[in-house]
């Protein structure tokens, strides 16, 4: 028992919502020993994040702990002052936040972020913790360790922040650390070296942690046990291997069942077909700047080719070439063997129309003071001429074609629906202008796997139904799986790869292919160390891109 | 570093072209004034060949176009001429009284002077009172101290000046004399009793500007503290008041900057009921008595002044706010 460090017992909390208090966490227990680390997992909604503030004893604006008590080490965090809880935090429990890049201040650099933990809870003085920071700093194989400190935030990359903010959390050597997400906002091959490099210091120092993901892979590496959630109810508890290999609860295994969706290969292209998109030597420039170098891949009807490629590849920047929005600087679009003029203002309606595009973040892509029936209205009004009558008869049909009752719909505003739902709309806005052709800007990263795979299977009916052709602009290699027929690999605005997805699956690859696809998390808690013992530590991320 | 050097020369040249627009607009504004000097000074009696006679030996009688073009080239020069009031004494008096003509330079240099040394002293109590008062506010906010003082300023900046003046007056010189209640001040007094004349003003003033201040300091601190980097401060057990001091306010200090200049510029160019009820010789009450007997060439010369205030102002502002960003301070 003197190993416990962490004892939450029936922890109920609740969230305030149009004067009420509605539960958010339902009486979860959880047991942390020290140097043990526990998963969270569970999707949007399911209450993680607030239980691992509240494992600090702390809860955003607007939520409170009703009931139940949070033990550490002794100190009961639901009953202490305010200031014995600030005695607690940063020194012996500590937090490493979702997006590193908003959690640091951008007034100050890092390294003096860093030491002020240390210097306001008397641990050390500045630079002591100065120093140590450095120390972390190369623990954590951030480059140039000495200097990269004395850095803003905005100076340094994402991947590199989230080190940065890892060592911060390190700082006072505190007993335990909540990992909130920290790892979901990076790219896969960055995702690798951040997960190596803390799953490292935290052994080092034998600290507790709280992990929460809801990435079943991601969690396989890093915790001893897992707990699962769903809505502020535990589904079941286990440890890592018995949890991945024998869960006992339908609901774990729905969400470990997600990654297997996989629609049959079509026939190939007919060779000489015209294509019904050609991007021809695209090269285009933000400023002076060339983004885009000589990009050109073919979509033909009734297919879809997956765009893949990390943040900064030019993905969205060949998407916004082709709807016209940025003209390319050398280079053009073909539609149906015809050229488009570069410049959508000098696009004709008709060629409009035939292009459509559904957006990463359907809340924002959603205006939030027009009606469902309105924000599908408007183009199938704008391109079909339709009014009155005619136009809600239309946008009834639409509806049903994405699965949502119309009559229960039509009236309601964006507000009123869940992200799955909007997304659905976004689609539904897509098909108002009767198109051949989608642009899917990553139109799944911002769901949950369940929801994600039925707005791929909606996406994949439609296309059996209408025969359109999509480009599936996304970064998960699991979603290329699913759902595309051809892959387009890019980097660094250049096309590195390209070809049928089942010869993109099988070797041999082009090096930074393969670099992509061996650095997808996969469900075996022996991933990581196989691949680092495989590659050798300086040869992930960063480091391995840059190498290439 | 040459990015924000380019800035500010870019908004310096904007700026001089606002001004050119301004002065634009105050030549054909302070025209279009009815009445005209040589009525005024005429009064009822005046007769249709006197009127004349005084406008054509103060140039009056040119067509607008030549008159703006020589009063742009004299603004450029510094040089705004020669006040009408003593044009007109001149004539009268002969040529032994020229030797006591003040161009309207003179006349308006003292007067800015006693202005900005008002000005300074009422921003010097009311800007640090109103950022402190904003931080405190800010973080106990909801509290009783936070709706008192938000009552409490928001009373201050309602009522009329005047108003305010008199109860200061009424409390501060008449029941308990600690301050004059004339602010009579004049080149020679020393630097501590400038201060002691000019305290009730001074207050005056900064009961008519803390509430804007204090609020904006107040909402762009609360707006900050939803933030995922306060959160994070507040997370590494750091006291509430360091969280808003050291995390909050650095990121807030654009628009608390904005309307500390806005303000400043009010304490230079709208003070006039103030100096009125003090007595006090600034440039409020000169640009008053000189619309009421249309003393052209001051009003004019006072109204560029006035925009080149707000324009030199609103360009601090702006440069300040700019750097207090880092992103722009230091570039990748």
């Amino acid at each position: 028992m003197s190993d416990q460090l962490l004892k939450i017992r029936g922890l109920k909390i609740e969230g305030r919502s149009d004067e009420t208090w509605n539960p958010i966490i339902n009486g979860v227990d959880l047991d942390l020993n020290k140097g043990e680390v526990i998963g969270l997992i569970g999707e949007s909604g399911a209450g993680k994040s607030t239980i691992g503030l509240a494992s600090m004893g702390f809860t955003r604006d607007g939520v409170r702990i009703s009931e139940g008590s949070v033990v550490f080490d002794g100190v009961d965090l639901v009953t202490a002052s305010a200031a014995d809880k600030r005695a607690l935090l940063g020194s012996r429990i500590a937090y490493v936040a979702q997006s590193a890049a908003a959690s640091f201040n951008p007034a100050h650099k890092l390294i003096d972020q860093h030491t002020e933990g240390p210097t306001q809870h008397n641990v050390s003085s500045r630079s002591e913790s100065q120093s140590d920071g450095i120390e972390l700093y190369r623990r954590l194989r951030l480059p140039n360790p000495e200097e990269i400190g004395f850095r803003y935030p905005h100076q340094v990359s994402g991947g590199q922040l989230q080190r940065a903010m890892t060592a911060m959390a390190m700082a006072c050597r505190p007993d335990l650390i909540i990992f909130d997400e920290p790892t979901t906002a990076l790219d896969v091959t960055t995702q690798i070296e951040v997960l190596a490099s803390i799953r490292d210091i935290v052994e080092q120092f034998d600290t507790a942690a709280i992990y929460i993901t809801h990435d079943l892979a991601v969690v396989a590496q890093m915790a001893d046990k897992i707990k699962v959630l769903l809505k502020g109810d535990e589904v079941e508890e286990a440890d890592t291997r018995t949890m991945l290999s024998a869960p006992t609860q339908e609901y774990t295994k729905s969400l470990w069942a997600v990654r297997s969706f996989e629609r049959p290969a079509k026939p190939a292209v007919i060779s000489g077909s015209t294509p019904v998109v050609s991007v021809k030597n695209v090269t285009a420039a933000y400023g002076t700047v060339d983004v885009l170098h000589d990009v050109s891949f073919d979509i033909h009807e009734g297919r879809t080719v997956a765009v893949v490629g990390e943040s900064g590849s030019g993905k969205s920047t060949t998407a916004r070439c082709i709807t016209g929005l940025l003209p390319p600087r050398i280079g053009h679009v073909e539609f149906d063997g015809q050229q488009l003029p570069l410049d959508y203002r000098k696009r004709d309606k008709m060629q409009l129309r035939q292009a459509q595009m559904i957006y990463q973040m359907a809340d924002t892509a959603l205006n939030p003071r027009k009606t469902i029936g309105e924000t599908i209205g408007r183009p199938v009004e704008f391109y079909l001429g339709l009014k009155g009558r005619e136009k809600r008869k239309k946008v009834g049909a639409l509806l049903e074609e994405i699965e949502l009752e119309p009559t229960q719909y039509y009236d309601r505003l964006p507000s009123e629906l869940s992200g799955g739902q909007k997304q659905r709309i976004g689609i539904a806005r897509a098909l108002a202008a009767e198109p051949k052709f989608i642009i899917c800007d990553e139109v799944t990263s911002a769901l949950d796997q369940l929801v994600a795979e039925g707005i791929l299977k909606l996406l994949a009916k439609l296309q059996d139904q209408l025969g359109l052709s999509y480009m599936f602009i996304t970064h998960d290699l699991a979603t290329v799986k699913a759902i595309s027929d051809e892959v387009v690999v890019m980097k660094d605005g250049v096309v590195v790869e390209q070809g049928e997805k089942a010869d993109m699956f099988q070797p041999p690859h082009h090096p930074y292919t393969d670099l992509l696809l061996s650095s997808v998390p996969e469900m075996d808690p022996d991933w990581l160390d196989n691949l680092l013992e495989a590659r050798g530590v300086d040869n992930i991320g960063d480091a391995a891109v840059d190498k290439m | 570093m040459s990015g924000l050097l380019r800035i500010i020369v870019q908004r310096l040249l904007l700026g001089l072209v606002t001004l050119f627009v301004v002065s634009i607009i105050i030549f054909v504004a302070v025209n279009a004034l009815p009445g005209d000097f040589a009525r005024e000074i005429l009064g009822q009696g005046a007769t249709e060949e006197s009127v004349a006679a005084i406008q054509k030996q103060l140039g009056l009688d040119r067509d607008p176009l030549t008159r703006y073009l020589d009063w742009l080239s004299g603004a450029i020069r510094f040089d705004f001429g020669i006040p009408l009031s003593q044009a007109m004494f001149a004539g009268n008096f002969g040529s032994t009284a020229i030797v006591d003509v003040k161009t309207v330079v003179q006349q308006i240099e003292p007067r800015l002077y006693n202005t900005l040394f008002l000005a300074g002293l009422s921003a010097a109590i009311a800007i640090p009172l109103a950022v402190t008062l904003g931080v405190l506010t800010a973080l106990y906010r909801n509290s009783a101290f936070d709706k008192i003082m938000n009552v409490s300023t928001l009373s201050a900046i309602s009522s009329p000046e005047f108003f305010l003046a008199y109860i200061l007056i009424l409390f501060l010189a008449v029941l308990n004399p600690i301050f004059p209640s004339l602010s009579n001040i004049n080149p020679d007094l020393s630097w501590g009793e400038l201060v002691e004349r000019s305290m009730l003003p001074a207050l005056t003033l900064t009961l008519a500007v803390t509430a804007q201040m204090m609020r904006m300091t107040r909402a762009a601190i609360i707006n900050l503290l939803a933030s995922p980097y306060i959160e994070m401060a507040r997370l590494k057990g750091l006291s509430p008041m360091r969280v808003i001091i050291k995390h909050a306010l650095p990121n807030a200090l654009a628009p608390i900057i904005t309307v500390i200049a806005l303000n400043l510029a009010f304490l230079i160019t709208g003070v006039v009921v103030v100096e009125t009820v003090f007595v006090y010789p600034g440039i409020g009450q000169l640009f008053v008595d000189s619309v009421k007997i249309r003393d052209i060439p001051v009003v004019q010369a006072c109204c560029l002044l006035f925009a080149a205030v707000y324009i030199l102002l609103n360009l601090t502002a702006d440069i300040l706010s700019i750097v207090s960003n880092p992103r722009l301070r230091h570039p990748k």
